[in-house]
């Protein structure tokens, strides 16, 4: 371990990484496996998660049962630690607080963000989702091809484990062979929405999540990883050794500390420090990136959150992955003569063609899974099965009246009671209480499904991101204010998902509390909330429309890279985590390639 | 325009003069004397592996009355049958005590409902039987939930109490089914390693149509 305080900083580095969650712990895993030296600076504190987690406490041991709170909004069990949707001394701002104008940011400040609490839904991006404006005119293609990242998801798929199957399904890319690990077995309410689903033409297949299934295969996948690397295999296999099977118990969004699920510190992070090459500072909030003479990033200037004293960090490649959010508010911090507006964006794009996910969420009560023989649902913390979108070629003929699609997100069953559990029953009860209330609560736990969309959005001119004039959080960093609108497509889309749901949900038999909701700008979640921030940053071919190239190396500081969601161009119904590693991979490789040939 | 939500130094201030404050009731108001809700929960980076007891983070703040109505009322909601205890056995009536007693935005909304609905429903059993909730015979006690046990039924004069009513039920029935003797209620058998997930058993399926 290479914990360090920023007393102890080398005169400086060949890379330094700003933010350990996906992105970051990508990076840093790559490169120093590669020999190369890193500082990574995370705002957040140190996170153990073999000692932090509380894997078996169960809701009587917390306050409020572990309902969520401001403090916790996910519940007191939730991993995020100092986070949520405010962050104390750490504002942000709206610009509109109407209902689908306003952005909601989440934010992690722990080493390995948010990584430690999200929902291991690992999907591929499909060639569509790269080329979107080729195939509808809408928003920007990639540039770059699915061919070129597919390498990537396959190997980031072995690091991290991810379980799925392969279903040949369009623009729902397959793993190569042997890449996944099996998926688990279906639950009672997988198999019945499966059934009812699959006839409404709705394919139910098994979820593809980063969780380990069994073990990884340490002998193997390590040379397959990093061919003639004898220094990174030795790193690696001894990290995946340290990592057991899920044991079928406890919520992934605990964290994990057997470390079977995927979290940038249980994966990403314990090679990369065994590698010796890792420098880490926690506690160090990243205030601004400083230029030389040569216009070329020089270092990090960045405050130690326990002292409140500023420190500066010198590196010869700069690599933010700090979020979305963050990474563009970094940029536009960094403000010199030579960048006005910013660094790094005389196209005047940074902030730009901020993205989340599509939201909208419904459920039913399932008279066939009432009173079920009691039976352990736990499986793998999360879902093991899910619908990808099924609708390209009605969509593309013009048929569905919004232009990209959504999966489906789904789970029900006997899980482990909490505050939720048999409350809000009185439209199904009519009302009991006492004997007859014990009897309801029994018949009716488990017999819920929730489904959850979760769609493409398009960029758009109307939702970005910039600095505040006015507001500053508590070390005087100028901090953002968001703009935000949905399209009709989002809207249209939300309005589909409810009704889609509403049609699933009857053909089980089950019952509605309420209907579907028709209005799509009723039912879509507020930006930001699905917590899939992406874009502000884009990449593209020509430096004017774009803020990054393919390898998402800034067009005006070839030494700036940017290793999270920001420079996604589109934001494909897939969720956005494991296509960030990927290309964090792919930067890397390309930092790597370029710092031997003394291009940086 | 902006609401930016960040404390300002006068912000600051007010809170740490409430947390003081409420230190302070903490240690004259024991429980069951009353006294308001706590100014500051457990913070954003609370120790997640300590078991915490109601009382442990913020003070309770039932007054005697409320906590005997309390008791009384989820003991004729979640009563004592062959498979689980009465509410109050399980502590219940601690755990609502601390939900009325937190600092947060839902909890205080929920205390808004919650104690004028214990005042209420005291002065109902004292109009119709002269005596305090908790002193009713379980008849009396049914006369009166039956008026307020369902919000869409409830007449006009008890809308406002079948509001509470429903509220009332669904904080008892999360304190209940949440302790281990709720959660062997429902048949919950998870939370325990295991070595393999087989998936639903063939009575499962079975029973769901699917075999």
């Amino acid at each position: 371990m290479a914990l360090i305080t920023p007393e102890q900083l080398k005169p400086g580095y060949d890379v330094i990484v700003v933010g350990s969650g996906a992105g970051g712990g990508q990076t840093a895993y790559t490169l120093t496996l590669e020999g190369i030296k890193v500082l990574m600076l995370e705002a957040g504190r140190n996170y153990v998660p073999e000692t932090e987690t509380p894997m078996f406490e169960t809701a009587e041991q917390a306050p409020l049962r572990g309902a969520g709170t401001p403090d916790k909004p996910f519940g007191f069990y939730d991993s995020t630690i100092d986070g949520g949707w405010t962050v104390p001394g750490e504002p942000y701002t709206s610009a509109s607080n109407d209902r689908g104008r306003k952005f909601e940011w989440w934010r992690s400040r722990m080493l390995g963000g948010r990584t430690n609490h999200w929902g291991r839904y690992s999907f591929r991006n499909g060639q569509y989702d790269f080329k979107p404006r080729s195939r509808d005119g809408l928003g920007f293609d990639w540039p770059l091809d699915y061919a070129d990242l597919a390498p990537y998801y396959d190997k980031v798929e072995m690091l991290i484990g991810v379980y799925g199957e392969n279903d040949g399904l369009e623009n729902t890319p397959d793993s190569s062979p042997g890449v996944l690990l099996p998926a688990p077995k279906p639950r009672v309410s997988d198999l019945l929405v499966k059934k009812h689903a699959g006839g409404l033409g709705i394919p139910v297949v098994a979820a593809h999540r980063a969780v380990l299934t069994r073990r990884l295969d340490f002998e193997k996948l390590p040379a397959k990883l990093h061919p003639g690397n004898a220094f990174a295999q030795k790193h690696l296999r001894a990290a995946m050794e340290g990592r057991a099977a899920c044991f079928w118990a406890t919520d992934c969004g605990r964290g994990c500390s057997i470390r079977a699920t995927y979290q940038s510190t249980t994966v990403h992070l314990p090679p990369a420090m065994a590698s010796g090459n890792l420098d880490l500072v926690t506690n160090a909030m990243a205030r601004e990136v400083t230029t030389g003479p040569d216009g070329k990033a020089s270092g990090v200037t960045f405050i130690d959150k326990t002292t409140g004293r500023e420190h500066h960090a010198a590196g010869r490649v700069i690599v933010l992955a700090a979020s979305s959010g963050e990474t563009v508010r970094l940029m536009l911090n960094s403000k010199s003569a030579r960048f006005p507006q910013g660094l790094a964006n005389s196209s005047g794009l940074v902030g730009k063609y901020l993205m989340d996910t599509v939201g909208a969420s419904f459920s039913g009560q399932i008279p066939a899974l009432e009173n079920l023989p009691a039976h352990n649902e736990d499986g793998a913390g999360g879902a093991h099965m899910y619908a990808p979108w099924w609708l390209y070629k009605e969509q593309l003929a013009g048929k569905l009246g919004f232009a990209r699609g959504y999966h489906i997100e789904f789970g029900g069953g006997r899980r482990q009671p909490g505050m939720g559990t048999a409350s809000g029953l009185e439209w199904l009860t009519g009302g009991s209480y006492g004997k007859k209330f014990k009897e309801d609560a029994r018949r009716y736990y488990g017999s819920f499904v929730g489904f959850a969309g979760r769609g493409d959005m398009i960029p758009n001119e109307d939702s970005f991101c910039e600095l505040d004039p006015a507001v500053k959080d508590k070390w005087g960093i100028p901090v953002l204010r968001f703009h935000w609108k949905w399209s009709e497509h989002e809207i249209r889309q939300a309005a589909h998902m409810q009704q889609t749901f509403a049609d699933i949900i009857s053909a089980m038999g089950g019952r509605m509390r309420r209907k579907p909701e028709p209005d799509g700008a009723k039912a879509i979640a507020n930006g930001g909330v699905i917590i899939h921030e992406v874009g502000g940053a884009i990449m593209g071919t020509d430096a004017a429309k774009s803020v990054t190239n393919q390898w998402s190396q800034t067009w005006d500081v070839p030494n700036l890279f940017l290793t999270d969601g920001a420079p996604f161009c589109s934001n494909a119904d897939k969720n956005p985590t494991l296509t960030i590693m990927a290309q964090a991979w792919r930067a890397a490789d390309r930092i790597v390639a370029e710092l031997k040939k003394q291009n940086l | 325009m902006t609401t930016p939500p960040r404390m300002d130094r006068r912000t600051a201030l007010k809170w740490m003069l409430a947390a003081a404050a409420s230190t302070a009731l903490a240690s004259r108001y024991a429980r069951g004397q009353g006294g308001s809700p706590a100014a500051q929960g457990y913070g954003t980076d609370p120790d997640l592996l300590k078991h915490h007891k109601a009382g442990d983070v913020w003070p309770l703040t039932f007054t005697e009355a409320q906590r005997r109505a309390a008791a009384a009322l989820c003991d004729v909601i979640i009563p004592a049958d062959d498979r689980s205890p009465a509410a109050s056995a399980l502590g219940v009536v601690d755990f609502l005590d601390e939900w009325i007693s937190a600092p947060y935005p839902d909890q205080q909304e929920d205390r808004g409902i919650m104690l004028p609905g214990l005042a209420w429903i005291d002065a109902e059993a004292a109009k119709r039987f002269g005596r305090p909730f908790a002193d009713l015979a379980d008849a009396q006690k049914t006369a009166i939930c039956d008026d307020i046990c369902h919000t869409a039924k409830a007449k006009p004069e008890f809308r406002q109490a079948a509001r509470f009513f429903a509220t009332f039920r669904d904080l008892t029935a999360g304190g209940f089914y949440t302790t281990p003797q709720g959660r062997q209620d429902l048949r919950y058998v998870g939370n325990v390693p295991l070595a393999t997930f087989d998936g639903p058993p063939p009575e499962v399926l079975r029973q769901a149509g699917l075999i």
